[in-house]
């Protein structure tokens, strides 16, 4: 298997964590443990490691856990690097208590080629703090008509493929993307939105758009689309994930289709797991995004499927956007939030203090849930593992925005709002690129 | 009820004044609606008399920012605020710097810079006024934005039933035709809601949203009930080839169409206008006693004349729009 993460060269931590709850739902480990690393190495997960000359982080009350992986992530290179950058999106994750993230295809240009790809691997073995990985499009300029050259992308490292932002439109398009992509290996990343529906709509056709005025954007314009790919992910035998689920419908979809044997994940974003159309009212830009916010039965639904394991993987969709586009009205405002920086802290604060989803289940679908569906070595707390690895303080109290973002873009949905939970450190690949 | 100050005087009370607004029916209480139409009564007295012109607002200026056309709106808050003695700026985004690419966060912060008292403004896009609101230090009142909201029509329609039937509570207003791109009939559902008036939808299925908290129904006979029906104007770009949200103006006419056939005795008629005649309603019956379309011109003056007294001198209206923009 070629190379998929990326990341600059870092010298390795030699360190001994000792104090933490070592938390690994994967490994079935949740216990007061010491961990001690040698050059970036995993070398003792045990009651009691000599620490000898290594340096010792005492992390009483804090919880070490495998460090988490997003694989929804904009970095807006090449094109938008006012919006961000390779190394500011990626010391953004290390502050999110990433080892890992995907960068979706949707840049000027368009990563259609190798080479647009390969310059993006050059640019991350120069500045990437934590390993970063690329999709590539399912076609060229995500324009809907031509494949991409899947396997030669393959071949250059991209981790699977996405049209993201915009809908493969076509069903017979769609069909050859997945038949096509049976070569690579990779799955298919989808953007599920029939766009006939959708058309215009900028927030769910509910009750809050029909009050505010809004141009409806209704749940079927997803869940249609879902059920389109799936039976055909299923009548080709392709492997498939299904990008921010937002309505119930479409989970629904997902949950028939993995009991029918179709090779299928799912994903949801903090966002559409704890906001609901309702914050709309305040005619924020910065809860503005594609899918929009849905019901509080769609976020229920989520909530539930995060839960049974039908949705395997919470994606940021981290979404830079500069500040003048976002200072405007509501509707003229670009879709897309950030997120790298904030997702562990607001499911914890949301989800898990309230007692709504087990901080095991959340540690999971952080970190090994979307390893798992593209393929990449799962971050764990055992010997022999690279270091990947995050310091939570589960009890710290923060204030987003009152400290700068790493990210070059402060379009956050929780600015200005209090969480608990803070990201004290992580190791990436071995290093550590934040504390 | 508030009485009004006829000499002038500074109208901010000291210290620090608060920011009030009116950015939409939703902030208002039913005692802020009240207040509203008293003093709009109050100002239609003056307006009876031989010189017109009240120096309540002298020395305060008033800037109208318009990115959408209007008659009706422009023209009586701009007569409202000069009715009043307030200076007044009116700018036109056709002929204006948003010609060549100026966004509304710096055309607000440029018109901010003269320090209007009150910024009255209408945008196409949802949340443009809760933006001026946010960036400047001016009172904002909208005027109209997207779909959203038009507090000061619902105001001036509520004003415009109290004077012609005497009372508001009780009341039973249908309102027909494209209900999903009116912002009028949104403030006026609100509206309606405060002041104790039943509300029936009545409209193409298409053009109805979905999950709005109140009757609706596809079927024209239901105006029947109505002691007023309220008809929207037919907008012809929802009617453009390909929308399909009815399958021509013609059918649109024959189904809905406000007819005399279809009006029963005693029913009163109110449009916002403009008027599209022969569509959403039928010539006989706009230039009828019947219809109310002037009497709702006549009360926009008094009404936005009251606004803009309102916001200036303190009082709970637009507590809570305050609070919504800054969030915003």
């Amino acid at each position: 298997m070629a190379d998929m993460l990326w990341q600059r060269e870092l010298p390795g931590a030699s360190l001994v964590v000792r104090g933490a709850r070592v938390v690994d739902p994967a490994e079935g480990i949740d216990a007061r443990l010491e961990v001690r690393i040698d050059d970036g190495t995993i070398v003792a997960v045990a009651e009691r490691v000599d620490a000898n000359e290594h340096r010792v982080v005492e992390a009483d009350g804090l919880v070490l856990a495998p460090a988490f992986v997003d694989p929804h992530v904009h970095l807006r290179t090449p094109g938008r690097e006012d919006e961000e950058t390779i190394a500011s999106g990626t010391a953004a994750a290390a502050a999110g208590g990433y080892c890992a993230i995907l960068a979706m295809p949707n840049t000027e240009p368009v990563v259609d080629t190798a080479a647009t790809l390969g310059s993006l691997v050059e640019a991350a073995r120069r500045e990437a703090e934590v390993p970063v990985g690329f999709l590539g499009a399912i076609t060229r300029g995500q324009q809907g008509e031509e494949l991409t050259e899947m396997a030669e992308l393959t071949d250059a490292g991209a981790v699977a493929f996405s049209d993201d932002g915009v809908p493969v439109a076509s069903a017979g398009l769609m069909r050859r993307a997945l038949q096509y992509a049976t070569i690579t290996g990779r799955p298919l990343a989808l953007h599920c939105e029939e766009p006939t529906l959708s058309h215009g709509g900028h927030v769910h056709e509910g009750r809050v758009a029909a009050e505010l005025g809004f141009a409806g954007y209704p749940s079927v314009a997803e869940s249609v689309a879902v059920e389109r790919d799936l039976s055909l992910a299923g009548y080709e035998h392709g492997r498939v994930h299904v990008l921010h689920l937002s309505a119930a419908e479409s989970v629904e979809a997902l949950r028939r289709a993995r009991e029918a044997g179709v090779a299928a994940t799912g994903e949801a974003t903090p966002h559409h797991l704890v906001l609901t159309d309702d914050a709309v009212r305040s005619l924020d830009p910065n809860v503005k995004m594609n899918p929009p916010l849905r019901a509080e039965r769609d976020r229920l639904a989520l909530l539930e499927a995060v839960k049974d394991g039908t949705i395997e993987a919470i994606a940021t969709d981290h979404a830079p956007h500069a500040e003048h586009e976002k200072d405007v009205p509501f509707e003229a405002a670009p879709f897309g939030v950030t997120g790298l920086e904030t997702a562990f802290a607001a499911l914890y604060t949301h989800l898990v203090e309230p007692g709504l989803l087990p901080l095991a289940t959340l540690l999971e679908r952080m970190s090994a849930g979307p390893a798992r569906i593209f393929g990449l070595e799962r971050p764990r707390v055992a010997a022999g593992a690279r270091a990947n690895l995050v310091l939570l303080d589960l009890d710290r109290e923060w204030r987003v925005g009152e400290q700068p973002f790493r990210s070059r873009s402060g379009n956050s949905w929780l600015l200005g709002s209090t969480l608990r939970g803070a990201v004290r450190m992580t190791l990436a690949g071995g290093a550590v690129v934040h504390e | 009820m508030t009485s009004i100050r006829l000499v002038k005087d500074d109208l901010r009370p000291p210290g620090a004044p608060p920011k009030r607004h009116l950015l939409s029916v939703a902030d208002l209480t039913r005692d802020d609606v009240e207040r509203l139409l008293g003093t709009a009564r109050t100002f239609a007295a003056s307006l009876e008399r031989h010189v017109k012109k009240l120096p309540t607002l002298k020395g305060h200026l008033v800037v109208n920012l318009f990115y959408e056309s209007s008659t009706r709106t422009s023209s009586s808050f701009e007569l409202a605020a000069k009715r009043l003695s307030a200076d007044t700026l009116t700018v036109k985004s056709a002929g204006s710097s948003v010609d060549k690419g100026e966004s509304l966060k710096d055309t607000a912060l440029t018109l901010g810079a003269y320090d209007p008292d009150v910024i009255v403004i209408r945008h196409p896009q949802i949340g443009a006024p809760q933006l001026v609101a946010r960036v400047t230090d001016a009172h904002v009142v909208n005027a109209g934005d997207g779909k959203h909201q038009h507090p000061t029509q619902a105001l001036l329609d509520l004003y415009t039933l109290q004077e012609e039937l005497g009372r508001l509570e009780g009341l039973h207003v249908a309102i027909v035709g494209d209900v999903l791109h009116s912002r009028v009939a949104r403030s006026l559902l609100q509206a309606f809601a405060l002041v104790g008036i039943r509300t029936t939808l009545v409209g193409p299925p298409a053009l109805l949203p979905r999950e709005l908290p109140t009757e609706a129904t596809t079927d024209i006979g239901a105006i029947a009930d109505a002691d007023v029906v309220y008809v929207l104007r037919m907008q012809n770009e929802r009617m453009q080839p390909g929308a399909n949200y009815v399958p021509s103006l013609r059918e649109y006419s024959a189904r809905w169409g406000i007819t005399p056939e279809r009006l029963r005795p005693g029913q009163r008629v109110m449009h916002p206008g403009p008027m599209n005649r022969g569509v959403e309603i039928d010539p006989r019956v706009a230039d009828s006693p019947q219809s109310l379309v002037t009497n709702e011109v006549r009360s926009g003056l008094v009404v936005r004349m009251a606004v803009l007294y309102d916001v200036l001198t303190g009082g709970p209206v637009g507590v809570r729009a305050l609070a919504a923009a800054e969030v915003a």
